[in-house]
């Protein structure tokens, strides 16, 4: 067992008082506690730190046996009680009762036993048996659960709920219209279980969110290049465009450049959570050069070309 | 009859052995929304986790209720700037 400095922890040295161990305490917990630090895993295990580390020196027996014992003041009272059981038994002659499995503090250098002369208070005998913590009185919160759910874009286009199944359970989420590619949903308390009492944790979904359309989506505007017909850009015209949210008919105008870019406004994505607004649509005009010309056609253009000179 | 998708304050104050003066404050500073009805208030059941928050802020991280607002007002700017990132991310990505 690695030794852990409680007192590093809380930032105090080994003099310090109750009230300057509750006082740290307070401070870092209101620091790293989780209901203020959401998503953070550094600050959890922080938390935790801080939790043991004042389970341990606020509990005046529990502080005694670690200052007096260290890294290994759980195994205290086994120490203890095989001291006594080498001192009543007077058979004490060097031998190792550790010696062999079991020693508790096999590798560890800080006790040497056969230290004739300690002294160690009737109050750690009380401890025999109780090999281990007492059970923690702190609230834990549980862990957080983490999943993804792949939609596609046109799916994300309304608000829609979605089912799916997490360590064998059903769950049904409504997926706000919207949404980001990356973006997280939080699921109050379907995380894993409290630690004494303590809250259910979160689960956290994200949504991979796949362009299956012929938009480009860049926030909640989106881009469509769209080819047109030479002969309505040069004469205008009308064009229908299938927008996400159904057809849309655009007046060109005579004389459109290739490159020209219209704004359609309303008429791109939702915006995340806000009911009824969304972004823009932009158009930009590609204008496509008619192929495989007729002979008239041909020499219509070549009488154009020698009109234009 | 009760509405199973609903607690009641008074129930909300047992289990959690609280002062029902707190969950009145919540109310009052716009944290909770009960629910007043006939003889006993009512707390929707997706408050719950909030509530939890709420308490343990409160009772054990020793946040006074103007401390609780603005800690929740912080979090929720939080949450829509880390969505901001994310479509930041998106658009150079």
């Amino acid at each position: 067992m690695e030794y852990i400095d409680y007192y590093k922890i809380l930032g105090l040295n080994k003099e310090a008082t109750d009230g300057e161990i509750k006082k740290a305490y307070r401070k870092l917990a209101r620091k790293y506690h989780p209901d203020l630090n959401p998503n953070n895993t550094e600050a959890s295990k922080k938390f935790q730190q801080i939790n043991e580390a004042n389970e341990v020196l606020s509990d005046p027996e529990k502080r005694k046996k670690y200052d007096k014992y260290g890294k290994d003041w759980e195994h205290a009272e086994q120490f203890e009680q095989a001291r006594k059981q080498q001192q009543y038994s007077g058979s004490y002659g060097g031998s190792d009762p550790f010696g062999g499995a079991g020693n508790p503090f096999e590798g560890g250098s800080y006790y040497s036993y056969g230290g004739e002369g300690q002294d160690f208070s009737d109050f750690f005998s009380s401890m025999f048996g109780n090999s281990g913590r007492k059970s923690s009185q702190s609230r834990f919160r549980g862990q957080d659960y983490r999943a993804s759910l792949t939609l596609n874009l046109s799916q994300v286009y309304k608000t829609e709920k979605q089912t799916f199944s997490i360590n064998g359970k059903n769950i049904r989420i409504t997926v706000p219209a919207g949404i980001e590619n990356g973006q997280e949903i939080k699921i109050k308390g379907m995380g894993g279980e409290g630690v004494n009492g303590g809250p259910k944790g979160d689960l956290y979904i994200t949504i991979n969110v796949v362009n299956d359309t012929e938009f480009e989506r860049k926030g909640n505007d989106l881009y469509l290049d769209l080819p047109l017909e030479l002969y309505k850009a040069v004469l205008g015209g009308e064009e229908t465009i299938n927008t996400l949210g159904g057809k849309v008919k655009l007046k060109i105008a005579p004389e459109t450049q290739s490159g020209t870019k219209v704004r359609l406004k309303g008429k791109g994505f939702p915006v995340y959570k806000q009911d009824d607004k969304f972004g823009d649509l932009y158009i930009n005009f590609v204008i496509k050069v008619p192929q495989n010309l007729s002979q008239e056609e041909k020499h219509l253009f070549e009488e154009l070309a020698k009109l234009r000179k | 009859m009760e509405d199973i998708q609903r607690i009641s304050i008074r129930e909300c104050s047992i289990h959690y052995n609280i002062d029902r003066d707190f969950i009145d404050s919540l109310h009052d500073c716009g944290l909770l929304e009960i629910v007043y009805d006939g003889d006993d208030s009512w707390l929707d059941v997706e408050q719950l986790a909030d509530f939890e928050r709420y308490m343990r802020m409160h009772y054990d991280l020793d946040i006074n209720l103007a401390g609780i607002e603005a800690i929740k007002h912080l979090l929720d700017r939080m949450e829509r700037l880390e969505n901001e990132i994310l479509r930041m991310q998106n658009l150079l990505a």
